[in-house]
């Protein structure tokens, strides 16, 4: 999508992709930030700004549209991936982008963002992953862990979360990241990264919520954990986390475990990444709930792989360059007909 | 081919029922009666009638299907009362449809079916072609169908099962010849249908054959009939089905207006031809998307509305049900595109393959909030190309969602239908906004003085980047507003504008007395059983009239004066009154309502005789 506008292109900066609305998010949200890294990437794309959409479901991250200079449509609880698809297949030359939740995107809409992947229709999913039900007030979400206590589960939950990169593999999807709120020169990056994939790119964002789950990733975010909890992937590159780079990813027979750099384990032992590999990609999406292993973020999975929009763009070509004289009259006069004088 | 010894005898019209087991062709066999016939010239009108299972049980009662077609040299409205001539393929079909045949009616029967297993699984005690039950009742011709087609195809390589299959070929041979009816053009069908399988076409064309011979050189059968021409307006014609009619409305409607046509749906029964039939045609651009449920068939629909496309879908009651909150949000954004209605039997899943009139509450108003939407219900088979047609004008012209009711009879039943000419269309435009290349901030709901219109700026168009939703907006400016005023002003606005399109709708045709004793009210598929009821009454110079809605919302501005001319309203429905409802509510008339709700449409004789009730 990228490539083909990028000439004539005038130089954007952030303040014209931001809405003269004012930001309605309770104060020190994490959508801010996620809101600040958009607005900060897109002027880099190569893209005119009238042929960015913005399609959002309902929740707090849903508002995201009204804040952004950009096309916009703020739609209904769990359909903005199905509405996307629509606006996609009828003008695939549109920057397309869906803003979702936890609880819009895996939970009421969860039909249509498993369908979106596994179609790998060309559109972006940004997924503001908080583990809870902000703007109806603090239920816990399809993400939050067993046991959470919530207004709607005062003695815990009953339901094991969902786990969003493996669900997204799952679903075939050939663009797996994901993000932190606050981090952000790596979220620019996967922003880029998401836009860059032909196909669907699935970016789980983690995003805090102050009000009804605050902390939920300050061990990822807390300077004195991040770097022993957070492992940033890079293509090519072995796993190596924590202070100084010395802990590291070792599969031993198929099991993942962090083991330290030094006597026993060099780096040669450290599984390296490959984002186009569907196990390594695979392995790294269950790391999600594990306390002894750390959180990867960055690109987890990424592939080529035939686009929908292409192939039916591709199917009317041939069926328009076989049928030559398609007209009107001759399709309203077609199969067996007679006259009456 | 015909010897003397054949009688001939000349009749203005005719009913003839196929039925058989779901497997023995009976819909195939129905339809080439019917192509043939409207061919060389008649009208006619035909209901299908089949189970909703693909193949239930061989030989059982579930698993009949029937094909109803009524032809004539005279104006046909209606598949027919009851059949003249029933062809019953197996115990089963003969238990379940012989009730409906007309006294002295003919039967014609595969006789080898009659087994002692067949007649077990119908639940006959006794064999009807061996005990009294039949005899003087009716004209009975038991034929041996099976062993027929075997001996037509000994000498041809082609497996036993395959030959078996053929009968419904041989008993539509021995149709044509009673009623004059060439088989060349079936012969035709075969050979395109079966292209690649010279045997299996055949294997056909010697079944057909042997049916038709069958007829003319043996003496079993006494009587030939002679249909003639119907008096049609002149024209050239073809024959077809409402589902075709609905698709064909639509790509007929983009390339009338230039626009790209998108189709988002789920398949369900009986609205899923709409969508095969679309999908074949990407030869003019028709993009169809085979979602993943129902809602997502319409918010695809909606995105690729708001992205500049002519958008439509396609369901049945249970799938509009799930499409209502979507159906919201492209009222509450000002969304156009089309929703198609297939009725079928309600409520859940009630009966899938039958029609019913059931739903004109709910696409009147089964959603939440004050949400008016359009809706328009066709009401004959070829009718569905009108109003899937006008229903795309509307919807542009006034940037609004619109319903089309249909149903599962005007579905799968079909008539002959004037082909007409694309220029002859009413042409309509999409009014996209062009680029704003100053810096003026763009208002997504400015109004069009005369439709009220909000303007279609869509998605790639330079200085109109906006922002719009499913929230209350401002009146003015468009954004979100929670103001009590604004959205008392709000709800009147897209009521109003949907009340506009009035201005649109054709006045309402009434047949008949101008004023008088009674009028029949019909909408959508009872049509034809009111057309034919009030024309056969008329003949008896009875006070009566009718006059039938197209536009149900809004409703045309004459009705009322209309109605205020007549002592009784009629309104037959098959429903339990939610027309008569609408109506009470809307007009001081003293409506009386015809109901009943069996999943099958009307009879016209059940109509005659209810208004004869309501005159005595």
């Amino acid at each position: 999508m990228g490539d083909k506008s990028m000439v004539n292109v005038k130089k954007l900066t952030r303040k014209d992709f931001s809405s003269d609305q004012m930001v309605r998010w309770c104060p020190g949200c994490g959508d801010y930030s996620i809101l600040a890294q958009v607005q900060k990437t897109l002027p880099d794309i190569g893209v005119e700004k009238e042929n960015i959409v913005f399609v959002s479901g309902i929740g707090c991250s849903s508002r995201f549209p009204y804040y952004m200079n950009t096309y916009g449509f703020h739609t209904i609880h769990g359909r903005a991936p199905a509405i996307a698809s629509g606006v996609k297949i009828a003008n695939p030359d549109l920057s397309v982008w869906i803003v979702t939740g936890d609880g819009d995107g895996l939970s009421i809409g969860g039909n249509h963002t498993i369908h979106i992947l596994r179609r790998n229709i060309d559109v972006n999913i940004l997924l503001f992953n908080n583990r809870i039900y902000g703007l109806t007030k603090g239920q816990y979400s399809p993400t939050s862990e067993l046991g959470k206590v919530s207004k709607s589960t005062p003695m815990g939950s009953l339901d094991r979360p969902f786990n969003p990169p493996a669900l997204a593999l799952g679903s075939q999807a050939t663009f797996v990241a994901r993000a932190i709120d606050v981090d952000g020169k790596p979220l620019q990056s996967m922003i880029r990264r998401a836009q860059e994939h032909r196909g669907t790119s699935f970016l789980e964002i983690y995003q805090n919520c102050l009000i009804f789950n605050d902390g939920a990733y300050s061990h990822l975010t807390d300077k004195k954990t991040k770097e022993d909890t957070v492992l940033h992937l890079e293509h090519g590159k072995p796993m190596l986390f924590g202070k100084d780079k010395k802990k590291g990813v070792f599969l031993s027979k198929n099991t993942p475990k962090v083991v330290e750099i030094g006597e026993q384990w060099s780096e040669s032992d450290i599984l390296v990444h490959n984002e186009k590999d569907w196990i390594i990609a695979s392995i790294l999406s269950h790391f999600t709930y594990r306390e002894d292993l750390p959180t990867p973020v960055g690109v987890l999975y990424a592939v080529d792989e035939p686009v929908y929009e292409d192939m039916m763009v591709d199917q009317i070509s041939h069926a328009v360059s076989q049928n030559q004289k398609a007209d009107l009259n001759s399709l309203l006069g077609s199969g067996d007909t007679w006259t009456v004088e | 081919m015909s010897k003397q010894t054949h009688l001939t005898k000349e009749l203005d019209h005719a009913v003839i029922r196929f039925a058989g087991d779901s497997g023995d062709g009976m819909q195939l066999t129905g339809g080439r009666f019917s192509e043939t016939t409207a061919i060389i010239g008649n009208d006619l009108s035909t209901l299908p009638d089949y189970p909703a299972e693909i193949r239930a049980p061989a030989g059982t009662l579930a698993g009949v299907s029937a094909f109803q077609l009524h032809f004539g040299s005279v104006d046909i409205h209606t598949p027919g009362d009851r059949p003249d001539v029933l062809v019953a393929m197996n115990p089963a079909a003969l238990k379940v449809h012989i009730k409906d045949l007309a006294p002295g009616g003919i039967i014609i029967i595969n006789k080898n079916a009659f087994t002692e297993k067949y007649l077990k699984l119908a639940g006959y005690e006794s064999n009807p072609l061996e005990d009294d039950s039949l005899i003087g009742n009716y004209t009975v011709y038991p034929v041996e169908m099976s062993k027929l087609v075997k001996n037509a195809c000994e000498s041809l390589d082609v497996p036993k099962k395959t030959v078996e299959r053929t009968k419904n070929l041989m008993a539509l041979g021995i149709l044509f010849w009673m009623f004059n009816r060439p088989t060349e053009p079936t012969i035709r069908w075969l050979k395109e249908k079966f292209a690649k399988q010279p045997t299996i076409i055949e294997a056909n064309i010697r079944a057909l054959n042997a049916g038709y011979n069958y007829g003319s050189t043996t003496r079993i059968l006494t009587t030939r009939y002679i249909v003639g021409k119907a008096k049609l307006p002149s024209g050239t014609y073809r024959n077809i089905h409402g589902n075709y009619a609905t698709a064909l409305g639509f790509v007929a409607a983009a390339e009338r207006s230039g626009m790209s046509l998108f189709y988002g749906g789920y398949p369900i029964t009986p609205a899923s031809e709409i969508l095969h039939t679309l999908s074949a045609w990407k030869q003019f651009g028709v993009k169809t998307f085979q979602a993943e449920d129902e809602i997502a068939g319409i918010a695809s629909t909606i995105g690729a509305a708001y992205a500049g496309s002519l958008a439509v879908s396609a369901t049945s009651g249970p799938g509009l049900a799930l499409k209502a909150e979507a159906l919201g949000l492209a009222v509450m954004a000002e969304i156009p595109l089309v929703i198609v209605n297939v009725m079928r039997g309600g409520p859940s899943t009630g009966l899938p393959t039958k029609m019913e009139q059931t739903d004109l509450l709910q696409a009147l108003f089964g959603r939440n909030g004050e949400a008016p939407i359009p809706v328009i219900a066709a009401a004959t088979p070829g009718d569905c190309f009108y109003a899937s047609y006008e229903a795309c004008r509307i919807a542009v012209k006034y940037m609004t969602p619109v319903l089309v009711l249909t149903d599962g009879y005007l579905a799968n039943g079909s008539e002959p239908w004037r082909i007409p000419a694309a220029e002859d269309l009413p042409e309509f435009f999409p009014n996209f906004s062009p680029p704003d290349t100053g810096n003026g901030k763009f208002n997504p709901v400015k109004r069009d003085k005369k439709t009220q219109a909000r303007p279609w700026a869509i998605p790639g168009t330079a200085g109109l980047e906006h922002r719009i939703g499913g929230l209350e907006k401002n009146y003015d400016t468009g954004e979100v507003c929670y103001d009590p005023d604004n959205h008392m002003k709000m709800v009147t606005a897209r009521a109003d504008r949907v009340k506009g399109i009035t201005q649109d709708i054709d006045p309402l045709h009434v047949y008949g007395v101008e004023e008088g004793d009674l009028l029949v009210l019909s909408w959508g598929s009872t049509f034809g059983a009111s057309r034919s009821a009030v024309s056969h009454l008329i003949k008896e110079e009875k006070s009566v009239a009718h006059a039938h809605l197209r536009w149900i919302h809004p409703l045309p501005k004459d009705l009322g004066d209309i109605l205020s001319r007549y002592k009784t309203i009629l309104i037959p429905e098959v429903n339990t009154g939610q027309l008569s409802l609408l109506i009470r509510a809307t007009y001081p008339v003293n409506v009386k309502g015809y109901n009943q709700v069996r999943a099958r449409p009307f009879k016209s004789q059940d109509i005659i005789d209810t208004i004869n009730r309501q005159l005595d």
